[in-house]
């Protein structure tokens, strides 16, 4: 199977966060961990779980690309070169675990944006660069129909 | 173990003071603190310290430089914006366990101007606004979203706060801001993050307060009981798991869990509570601990504020001081600021913001992170 246009695009590029995984074949996706004694999701690599206190219990998984838009907040002011508005939103993924990002291809009015609306993660090159010219692959949320 | 008493304590106006230094701030309060005790640095036996811009720059024994280097033992707290609430307790325990019988707490700080929160990268590239907003107005927005979620509180609710705390605060003397500021101009200001406009953001701020505490013998020996404010109860608590957490600060369980243990230490019910100071960093923040104190139902939030049950001359009057949002958040003298707050309405000596009868009052403060901090505190015999 020839590689998908976004698993493309993500070669080459550096993840924006650890928890963003690339691989060498394939489309990237967010990576979690799962406490095997209690069931609880996290975003991210661990070594023990927060929720329940086992340790050596947490196993690695891929988490789903599509959730539901939990709460939001539409940014007019950020710190200075950080082009606004912008919707941030947190986002309860299918099968567990909760990320935050922006929302796009959305208009940033509280009239649009509904709580509990499905959404699904897009990736995207980065439109910023590191000091050393390095870039990088990041996601977005969207509105899933 | 001995009851505990506030028999000291005092704040400066608080302003911008770029002039002076994070220790002269604190020293400062500190004298005004020892004043309205009648004691002096040679009194105290320990010195509780807070303050978080400076967290690795001993601002307790550059206070003692300032005030009287006794050779006291100092212990610097830093606790995000619980950092003078914890160093309130610390000193607390101290007297609570019979270590010392009369010490002195310290909250202290200097703030810049601006947003706080989202700090830069060390590598890779920045996350704010592409990631979301790590930004304080944005995390409380979201936080606040999530009750009008699950309750249906409106914008114009969550600017009522606003109204409110700016309305408390032209009758309080030492507040950053005496400026009433009516719904539509709250609602109308510049949207920092929705839904908070940015009168409905706390005041960044320089400030200090100090607090003299001490066991009852001492309190009694000094002939002090008649200005004493007995601590009913002093909790602090962190964030217990929530599976949203690291991507969305939870301020709520914190709050809950130090209500329910501070309510129980003190043998008390939210009925019995005649004033509240608490965290309104946001004005999205007051709405939330409305229901997170046991003040109100949590659903009942917006039509507390409707109605006025949280205003001065209310059912549970909140933040009568103007609240971090108009009074100021000199994130290390928050939590002291806020006991004297109600220290002072326990002794009726609030003037023309006084709670009439208070004989209860609640403060409370969260450290984003999370900590919670919550103290009752009782009026003089």
């Amino acid at each position: 199977m020839p590689p998908s246009s976004e698993a493309a695009e993500g070669q080459g590029l550096l993840p924006v966060v650890p928890f963003l995984h690339i691989p060498d074949d394939g489309d990237p996706y967010l990576e979690g961990s799962r406490c095997k004694k209690c069931g609880a999701v996290f975003l991210g690599a661990r070594d023990g779980c927060s929720s329940c206190g086992a340790r050596g219990e947490i196993e690695t998984i891929r988490l789903s690309n599509s959730g539901e838009l939990y709460v939001y907040s539409i940014v007019h002011r950020s710190f200075p070169g950080i082009e606004v508005p912008y919707v941030s939103a947190i986002v309860d993924l299918e099968g567990g675990g909760t990320v935050k990002g922006n929302l796009i291809n959305i208009d940033p009015d509280p009239e649009k944006i509904s709580m509990g609306m499905p959404v699904e993660l897009v990736y995207e090159k980065a439109p910023r660069k590191d000091a050393e010219g390095n870039e990088y692959l990041t996601y977005y949320f969207q509105p899933r129909s | 173990m001995s009851d505990v008493y506030v028999i000291g304590i005092d704040m400066i106006k608080f302003g911008r003071f770029p002039e002076t230094s994070v220790p002269k701030l604190g020293a400062t309060a500190a004298n005004m603190a020892l004043d309205d005790a009648g004691l002096t640095i040679q009194d105290m036996q320990a010195l509780y310290s807070g303050n978080l811009g400076q967290a690795a720059a001993m601002v307790g024994q550059r206070v003692l430089a300032e005030i009287g280097q006794t050779g006291i033992p100092v212990v610097n707290c830093a606790n995000a914006c619980a950092t003078g609430a914890t160093a309130f307790r610390e000193g607390w325990m101290a007297v609570k366990a019979g270590i010392y019988d009369t010490v002195l707490c310290v909250g202290t700080e200097q703030m810049g101007k601006g947003l706080l929160g989202g700090a830069g990268v060390k590598k890779g590239i920045p996350t704010e606004g592409l990631l979301g907003s790590g930004t304080m107005p944005a995390v409380f927005a979201e936080a606040g979203m999530e009750h009008s979620r699950k309750y249906g509180t409106t914008f114009e609710q969550f600017a009522k706060v606003s109204v409110k705390n700016h309305h408390h605060s032209t009758l309080n003397p030492k507040a950053m801001y005496q400026i009433e500021t009516p719904l539509d101009t709250v609602m109308g200001a510049e949207m920092i993050a929705y839904p908070n406009t940015k009168l409905m953001c706390s005041v960044n701020v320089d400030g200090a307060a100090a607090a003299v505490i001490c066991s009852e013998e001492k309190a009694r020996e000094l002939g002090k009981m008649d200005r004493a404010v007995k601590v009913r109860a002093s909790v602090m608590t962190s964030d217990p798991f929530q599976e949203r957490n690291l991507q969305m600060p939870d301020v709520n369980t914190c709050t809950q869990l130090a209500a329910r243990q501070a309510y129980e230490m003190a043998g008390v019910g939210p009925e019995d509570i005649d004033l509240v100071e608490l965290h309104d960093c946001f004005a999205t923040a007051e709405i939330l601990h409305y229901g997170n104190l046991g003040l109100g139902k949590p659903e009942d939030a917006g039509r507390m504020i409707d109605e006025g049950e949280t205003a001065l001359g209310g059912r549970i009057p909140v933040n009568v001081s103007g609240g971090l949002l108009s009074k100021g958040h000199p994130l290390g003298a928050t939590g002291i600021a806020n006991i004297y707050e109600v220290t002072t309405h326990l002794r009726g000596e609030a003037g023309k913001r006084q709670v009439e009868g208070a004989r209860l009052g609640l403060t409370h403060v969260i450290g984003l992170g999370s900590a919670c901090g919550i103290h009752i505190l009782e009026r003089p015999d």
